[in-house]
């Protein structure tokens, strides 16, 4: 599923990152536990969270996380766009909650990437 | 490949730099070539290391070693030591605050993730002195 797949399906907003909207993701996960996601996540997911600070994308960086996907309608700050373009990150924000929008990724073939 | 030492210093005074180390030390084993495993592994143990030093450790120091053969990276802090390591160790343990929950982290999967992702793993620890975490990814 490409990045602007997921952004159509949420009926996102694209914050940053447009130049990658092609790109593949090949699984996602619904975390605001940092560390969860450090522990799970497999390559090049797509990442839905309603966490918004800097450390959100730092982890997203260590794991060669795509893009993410801030849910509840909550906007990441200026400095959260400067980390993710230099990281060429893409930043999404929908208004659906995390489990709704975790739930129409699934049900659109995006997985969690198997087994933990 | 002569080996490569990095150093760096970690504050607590701005927790949206921590994991500034981290990424320099990703940056540096991409542009030098190691798999994408390696590189990752070594991230991921290195931010958890670097998050536990600002939340539990009011800071410390970090040197890292780079050889064709392996990565070392050495965790000093002078914070106030952990009283139990094998409990620290198991995941879900967590004596971070809800201020840092709240950030995302003390999830108790830190050094139990430190585990997972490195070869090797040593933690020196002493009450009131400090605590000094060894991590090796070996290369092949």
């Amino acid at each position: 599923m490409t990045i602007a797949k997921i952004a159509e399906l949420l009926n996102a907003q694209v914050h940053c990152g447009q130049e990658s909207l092609g790109r593949d993701v090949h699984s996602g996960c619904g975390c605001d536990m940092m560390s969860d996601v450090l522990a799970y996540v497999k390559d090049q997911a797509v990442m839905l969270t309603g966490l918004v600070n800097p450390q959100v994308i730092r982890t997203a960086e260590m794991m060669d996380i795509v893009c993410i996907v801030f849910v509840r309608g909550k906007k990441p700050t200026d400095a959260m766009i400067d980390l993710a373009n230099e990281r060429s990150l893409t930043l999404l924000s929908t208004n659906y909650r995390m489990f709704s929008a975790c739930g129409i990724l699934y049900e659109h073939g995006l997985s969690d990437g198997g087994q933990i | 490949m002569q080996p490569l030492t990095l150093n760096f210093r970690v504050t607590t005074d701005d927790f949206s730099l921590a994991g500034q180390a981290s990424s320099a030390v990703k940056h540096t084993l991409k542009d030098l070539g190691f798999a994408t495993d390696i590189v990752r592994r070594t991230a991921i143990a290195m931010y958890e290391a670097e998050i536990n030093m600002v939340i539990h450790a009011n800071g410390g120091n970090i040197t890292v070693t780079i050889t064709p053969e392996e990565i070392c990276a050495v965790f000093a802090d002078i914070g106030p030591g952990i009283p139990d390591i094998p409990l620290a160790m198991q995941e879900g343990y967590s004596t971070a605050t809800e201020d840092v929950r709240d950030l995302g982290f003390g999830a108790g999967m830190g050094l139990p993730n430190i585990k997972k992702f490195t070869d090797e793993l040593d933690i020196q620890t002493k009450l009131g002195v400090g605590t000094t975490v060894t991590m090796r990814i070996f290369v092949k």
